[in-house]
């Protein structure tokens, strides 16, 4: 094979020919990169245009005072979305409060109690099958067992009836399965050695997961916990049917209470341009929150390392 | 792990040449002056291995394995791989009660007397009595200090002035405080790979146990850091008994007292490093650590 041009720095006298030439393997793999990088802008675009649309339309009417006013009646200017804000951290801290000591023990039990018994089998399929779980299901189950019965008491606390408690614990049925998927993943990355160093210095299995395997793995269960937060705050249809929505501030955890996904829903369809515009801010601000959440964590999470 | 072997399939399976030398590498044993040899063949039994047969699921780990292991001394295992010398250290903290499927068929394990898989045994009581230092260096992602005080805080002491004083002892008796006194709260995963698993002997030893068992402790360092763990072995003999798995025959010349030869799940030979590496009385033995074969 003779390679017109001699003087190439990876053909030696001796007769050593380490050129590039055109081969079909190398023309495939160049057509590869090329796909590769294509379908990866591909998957940019609903991404990044999404994200634009948010900023430029929300972003532009964002006021601060938005963020503790309560919302306008229709056509009158003005007003903001704090109780919608408010009941949305409320919600999610109550599906997080509910949801990670169940998901994260169910997750211990799995990997380090149960030793891959019938019954540790069968929690793992119901946690796949439920990360699937459509969430207006979850909403529909909560509404029946809870908001249907009215006259539910805890002592002498109402539980029945649309509650930021009923709201709480729909979402927490969302999240629990992205915690114990999440968890269980995070403490079977854990070296196996790890776990052997403690048990052969005398500790029991109970101080081996809190002395050493939860340690080991607390940034990667956080990170679980974060994307089922991200989740929670989204969530429109369970809420709807669990806390429903008032123009007002929250008064008690038995109230119905605003949320931000469900105010966006609401003044997103109605003819009046101020209550559209703020659920554009709304929706700006929702991922501002969620991000800064995510980021905080995280920051918290390194630094205690 | 090969278990279903006869003794006549053993013969067949080690190939051997009558004119190789016995020895193939100079060996030096700790010490040899005859009458520290008989001693050590006649020095109190610690932990009494009694015809165990070992099983992981179905299939046979260990064969009627049977001998004595004697108190302050150092035991070397050595063998080919799959051998079983692992799994019978193992057994002897109950290491193996960590795998599924696995179980003592036949025989018994007494450590100063005691059954150690009777049901009335404490694992974890056991456990402290019987240290473990493995293969792959392990400190836990925590300081210096936290590593070595682990065990102890696990048994709920709190006294900051014996927390120091067993941090202070642990790490001279493993050699390694000269090197770490002045950064005992940076992280254990800042040292060195030697540096690690003298850290691992010093936080097996800060639970004062009465016998150490160390898993290939050296197959993952570099020379001068086994030198380094060979010298902490010489020196923790005269407070611990020792029982070291190895796959390096120069080491276990080096560092043992009595060496113990397995082969396909059964002892084939045991008895004083000295007379193992000179004058084995069992051919299979001569042809393993001749190089022959293994």
């Amino acid at each position: 094979m003779d390679t017109p041009n001699q003087t190439n720095g990876a053909v030696s006298p001796q007769g050593l020919d380490l050129s590039r030439k055109p081969r079909a393997r190398l023309i495939f793999s160049r057509a590869m990169d090329v796909l590769v990088w294509m379908v990866t802008l591909a998957a940019l675009i609903p991404l990044v245009s999404v994200l634009y649309m948010v900023i430029r339309r929300g972003a532009g009417n964002f006021h601060w005072n938005m963020l503790w006013l309560l919302p306008p009646a229709a056509g009158v200017d003005g007003g903001g979305f704090g109780n919608a804000l408010l009941g949305t951290i409320i919600l999610v801290a109550i599906g997080t409060l509910v949801s990670v000591p169940i998901g994260v023990l169910t997750a211990i039990f799995l990997t380090e109690y149960s030793q891959g018994s019938k019954s540790a089998q069968l929690i793992r399929f119901c946690a796949k099958i439920l990360s699937g779980l459509p969430s207006i299901l979850a909403g529909v189950f909560i509404f029946g067992i809870l908001v249907m019965n009215r006259d539910l008491h805890l002592g002498s606390w109402q539980i029945g009836g649309y509650s930021a408690m009923a709201g709480g614990l729909a979402l927490a049925i969302l999240m629990l399965p992205i915690i114990i998927l999440a968890t269980e993943e995070a403490l079977l990355r854990v070296p196996r050695f790890l776990r052997e160093a403690s048990l052969a210095l005398g500790a029991n299995r109970t101080q081996t997961v809190l002395h050493i395997t939860l340690p080991a793995a607390r940034s990667t269960i956080l990170t679980g916990v974060m994307l089922a937060v991200a989740r929670a705050a989204g969530e429109t249809a369970p809420i709807i049917f669990t806390a429903f929505f008032t123009s007002f501030w929250i008064g008690s955890l038995n109230e119905p209470t605003a949320s931000m996904a469900v105010l966006i829903y609401n003044f997103s369809s109605v003819p009046y341009d101020n209550m559209v515009n703020m659920a554009w801010s709304a929706s700006f601000v929702l991922i501002v929150v969620v991000l800064a959440t995510n980021i905080t964590s995280h920051l918290v999470s390194n630094r205690s390392k | 792990m090969s278990p279903q072997s006869t003794p006549s399939t053993m013969d067949e399976s080690i190939p051997s040449s009558p004119t190789a030398q016995a020895v193939a590498f100079p060996v030096a044993p700790a010490s040899s002056s005859s009458s520290e040899k008989a001693a050590r063949l006649t020095a109190p039994t610690i932990i009494d291995i009694n015809n165990v047969d070992f099983y992981y699921g179905a299939s046979k780990a260990l064969h009627g394995i049977n001998f004595p292991i004697r108190e302050k001394l150092v035991t070397a295992f050595i063998g080919p791989s799959g051998c079983g010398k692992s799994t019978l250290l193992r057994c002897l903290n109950r290491m193996n009660d960590l795998i599924d499927g696995t179980r003592i068929g036949a025989g018994s394990i007494k450590i100063s007397g005691v059954d150690i898989y009777h049901p009335n045994v404490d694992v974890i009581e056991l456990r402290k009595r019987v240290g473990m230092v493995f293969q792959k260096s392990n400190p836990f992602p925590k300081s210096i200090y936290e590593n070595v005080v682990y065990g102890l805080r696990l048994q709920g002491v709190k006294d900051k002035a014996r927390l120091d004083e067993t941090v202070e002892r642990s790490l001279r008796g493993a050699a390694l405080w000269e090197e770490v006194r002045d950064r005992l709260h940076t992280s254990a995963l800042g040292l060195s790979g030697g540096q690690q698993q003298r850290l691992c002997i010093a936080r097996a030893i800060a639970v004062e146990p009465e016998i150490i068992l160390m898993d290939e402790p050296c197959s993952a360092l570099d020379p001068i850091a086994t030198v380094k763990v060979e010298e902490l072995i010489h020196q923790l003999k005269q407070d611990y008994t020792i029982v070291i798995v190895t796959h390096n025959m120069q080491q276990a010349g080096r560092c043992s007292d009595i060496t113990a030869f397995f082969y396909m799940g059964k002892l084939i030979e045991i008895d004083a490093t000295g007379k193992i590496f000179t004058n084995p009385s069992q051919k299979q033995t001569e042809d393993y650590i001749s190089g022959r074969f293994g």
